[in-house]
C-alpha cells in the first residue's frame, strides 16, 4: 500500500472574485519508506501539495490517503488529532517556540498524548540525541545555531513517531555545510527509521538526496 | 512541560508587558475594593443597631431637641422596658482640631444596661468612696459614678491617643460653648467591631447642667422593647401620642435610625459604585488590547502549534487561560491588598462610622470580576486563535 495517495487533486484558491487554480488534476503515488523531492519553480503550487498531504489545507476536488486515512472524511479536532500522530513538519525557518528550551520545543506535539511529563521528557530527550543535540536540551533556539535549530524541528517532527515526515525547503535557510548535516539527517531517517519523506526544494543538491524527484510546473507534475 | 507551564511561559515572555497589564489589574481592583468598601461599611453602619431598641427623636431634624417630659410618658408606654437618653456633644480636641472623634451625653444609669450586651468594660478605675452603682449597671463604672466629670472611652480611641485612665482630657465644646474637662474612668471594647470604640460617652447631668443651663432637653430618646416583635406598634403609638405637640416625634427601630445616617449620604454610595464599575470597566479595554496585541504576535506560533496537531478548542482555552491566569493573579492580590489596606487603616471618620471594612463577599466579587475581565479580554485573541487559518498564518511568517 502507497504510503500517501494523491487522486485527481484540483485545488483552488479564491481572491476576492479571482479564482486562482494551484494544482490541476494532480495524481501521484508515494510509496512507503519513499524519500521524494518536489521541485519546481514558485507558485508552482509544491507547498500547496505538501500541506494538502500534511492535512492542513482541503483540497478543493479529488482526494488524498495517507496511511490508508481518507482526508476528506476528517476534519477539525479528527484532523488535527490525525495529524499529531501520523505527521511530521519541517519548516524552511524552523519554527520553534522561543520561549521554550529545545527539550520543552520537542516536548510539545506529546502535550497531546496521555503520557506522564517523565516519560514525555525522556522520548524528547532521546528524540534530541538521535538528531545529535543531547548536549543542548536546555538550550534556547536563540542560544543555537541555524542547523541546531533545524536539528531541533526535526526531533520535534518525529518525537511521536510519524510515519510521514514533511519538508518544505529544509536547507533554504542554511549554509552549504549545515544544509548537509541535515540532509543527512533525513536520510538516516528514512533509511534507519524508515520514515517516508516528502521534500520540497528549491536546491538540486538537496534534491539528488531523495529517491525521487518529482517536478511541478502550474500545478501538474511535468515528469 | 505541561500545558498549563507553557501559559505561564507564554506570560512570561514579556515580562515588562505582564507586569504592567498586572499591575493595572491590581490597581483597579484595589479600588474597586476599596470603593465596594466604603459600602461594605456603611452597610455594617446600619447593622450595628438594633431591632429590640427604638429610637425617638424629633420629627423636624435630629438636631432639634426633644423636652425632657417626654421621658416618663414614654417609659408608660406599654411594651416599653426601659428609656434612656442621650445627646450629640460635638467638641474638639483643642490640642489636635483636625483629630476628630465622637462624643455623647449619655444617661448612664439607664445606657449602659441597655448597651451592656454590646461592649465589655476592659479598664475602670477605682472608685474613691463606696463604690455604688445604679441597679443593672456594671459595678465596674463605679468610680465613673462617682465623678460628674467621668468619662467612658472606647478602646481604640483611648491606644490612639495614648491615654491612661484618670487622666483629664478637655474638649473645647462648638454647640455648648466653652472648656469641658473629662476625667477618664474606664474603657469599654465593643464585641462587634462595628460598633465602633472611638466615642467618649459621658455623664449627661454635666452637660445638663454646665452646657444647657438645667434645661434638661434631651437629643434622642432610647426606648428598650420588652419584645422586638411590639417595634412597629410601640413607635406608631410613641409618634401618636406627639403628633400634635410643639415637637412632633420620630420613633424608629435604632438599625432603621441608624439606616437613616446613611441615607443621608443621598446617592454617594450609587455614585461610588458606578466609578469602581467604571474602573474595571477601563482596565477592562487595556486587559483586551494587550491580550490582543500579545496574541497577534504570535500568530505564527499559534499556526505552528495548529500543524502540530493542537486543535481549536485546545488553542482557544490555553489562550484563554493566559488572560484568565493573569487577572485572577492581580485581581486575588489587588482585592486583597484592598482589604489590608482599608481595614488596616482603621479609620472610621471620627467614630461615626464603625472601622472602614471589605467584607470577604467584596474579595470575593473583586476576584470574581478579575477573572470574567480575564475571560473576556482573552476571548477574542482565543477565538481569533482558535479560527486561524493554518496556511494563512505559515503564509505570513515565511
Amino acid at each position: 500500500m502507497a504510503a500517501v495517495e494523491v487522486r485527481n487533486v484540483r485545488k483552488v484558491y479564491r481572491r476576492d472574485a479571482q479564482e486562482i487554480p494551484v494544482l490541476d488534476g494532480l495524481s501521484l503515488d508515494i510509496a512507503d519508506g519513499d524519500f521524494v523531492a518536489l521541485m519546481g519553480p514558485s507558485g508552482s503550487g509544491k507547498t500547496t501539495l505538501l500541506n494538502l498531504i500534511g492535512g492542513i489545507d482541503t483540497v478543493t476536488s479529488g482526494s488524498i490517503r495517507v496511511g490508508g486515512d481518507d482526508l476528506s472524511r476528517l476534519t477539525g479536532r479528527a484532523l488535527a488529532r490525525w495529524r499529531s500522530r501520523h505527521i511530521g513538519f519541517i519548516f524552511q525557518l524552523y519554527n520553534l517556540i522561543p520561549v521554550l528550551t529545545a527539550l520543552e520545543n520537542v516536548e510539545l506535539p506529546l502535550l497531546l498524548v496521555r503520557m506522564s511529563p517523565k516519560e514525555r521528557r525522556e522520548r524528547a530527550r532521546v528524540a534530541l540525541e538521535l538528531v545529535g543535540l543531547g548536549d543542548r536540551l536546555k538550550h534556547y533556539p536563540r542560544q543555537l545555531s541555524g542547523g541546531q535549530e533545524q536539528r531541533v524541528a526535526i526531533a520535534r517532527a518525529v518525537v511521536s513517531d510519524p510515519a510521514v515526515l514533511l519538508a518544505d525547503e529544509p536547507t533554504g535557510d542554511l549554509d552549504r555545510k549545515a544544509a548537509g548535516e541535515i540532509l543527512d539527517l533525513l536520510e538516516r531517517l528514512n533509511g534507519e527509521y524508515k520514515k517516508t519523506i516528502v521534500m520540497v526544494t528549491h536546491d538540486p543538491h538537496a534534491a539528488e538526496r531523495a529517491h525521487r524527484v518529482l517536478h511541478l510546473e502550474k500545478g501538474v507534475l511535468s515528469n | 512541560m505541561s500545558l498549563f507551564s507553557l501559559v505561564l511561559v507564554n506570560l512570561g515572555r514579556n515580562k515588562l508587558r505582564t507586569a504592567l497589564t498586572a499591575l493595572s489589574v491590581v490597581v483597579a481592583l484595589f479600588l474597586f475594593c476599596s470603593l465596594r468598601g466604603v459600602l461594605d461599611t456603611l452597610d455594617a453602619a446600619i447593622k450595628v443597631g438594633s431591632e429590640a431598641r427604638l429610637v425617638t427623636r424629633n420629627a423636624i431634624s435630629l438636631i432639634f431637641p426633644l423636652p425632657p417630659a417626654y421621658r416618663e410618658r414614654l417609659a408608660a408606654q406599654p411594651g416599653v422596658k426601659t428609656v434612656s437618653w442621650g445627646n450629640w456633644f460635638g467638641g474638639r480636641d483643642p490640642v489636635d482640631p483636625g483629630d476628630f472623634y465622637a462624643q455623647f451625653a449619655v444617661d448612664a444609669a439607664t445606657y449602659f444596661p441597655i448597651y451592656a450586651s454590646d461592649i465589655d468594660l476592659i479598664l475602670a478605675d477605682r472608685p474613691q468612696g463606696p463604690g455604688m452603682v445604679p441597679a443593672g449597671v456594671d459595678p465596674k463604672l463605679a468610680a465613673f459614678f462617682e465623678d460628674r466629670t467621668g468619662c467612658v472611652v472606647g478602646e481604640k480611641l483611648f491606644r490612639r491617643k495614648g491615654w491612661r485612665l484618670g487622666q483629664t482630657v478637655t474638649v473645647s465644646g462648638t454647640i455648648f460653648p466653652g472648656t469641658w474637662p473629662f476625667v477618664i474612668r474606664a474603657v469599654y471594647r465593643a464585641k462587634d467591631p462595628a460598633f465602633g470604640e472611638e466615642a467618649l460617652l459621658f455623664h449627661w447631668k454635666y452637660l445638663e447642667e454646665k452646657g444647657m443651663g438645667g434645661s434638661g432637653l434631651v437629643g434622642w430618646y432610647v426606648l428598650e422593647l420588652a419584645d422586638p416583635a411590639a417595634a412597629g406598634r410601640v413607635s406608631r403609638a410613641v409618634d401618636a401620642l406627639y403628633e400634635n405637640s410643639a415637637a412632633a416625634t420620630r420613633t424608629e427601630t435604632e438599625r432603621a435610625f441608624q439606616a437613616g445616617f446613611v441615607s443621608m449620604y443621598g446617592n454617594v454610595p450609587f455614585l461610588i459604585g458606578l466609578i469602581g464599575f467604571a474602573v474595571v470597566f477601563a482596565i477592562l479595554l487595556v486587559a483586551a488590547n494587550t491580550m490582543m496585541m500579545a496574541a497577534r504576535e504570535r500568530t505564527g506560533e499559534h499556526a505552528v502549534l495548529k500543524t502540530l496537531g493542537f486543535d481549536d478548542r485546545t488553542l482557544f482555552l490555553l489562550v484563554l487561560a493566559e488572560g484568565a491566569l493573569l487577572t485572577f493573579g492581580a485581581g486575588l492580590a489587588g482585592s486583597l491588598l484592598a482589604k489590608l489596606v482599608l481595614e488596616g487603616s482603621g479609620f472610621n471618620a471620627g467614630g461615626l462610622l464603625p472601622p472602614m471594612t471589605v467584607s470577604w463577599g467584596t474579595v470575593a466579587a473583586g476576584i470574581a470580576i478579575a477573572v470574567f475581565m480575564g475571560a473576556v479580554s482573552g476571548l477574542f485573541p482565543a477565538v481569533r486563535a482558535a479560527r486561524l487559518q493554518i496556511v494563512e498564518a505559515l503564509r505570513k511568517v515565511d
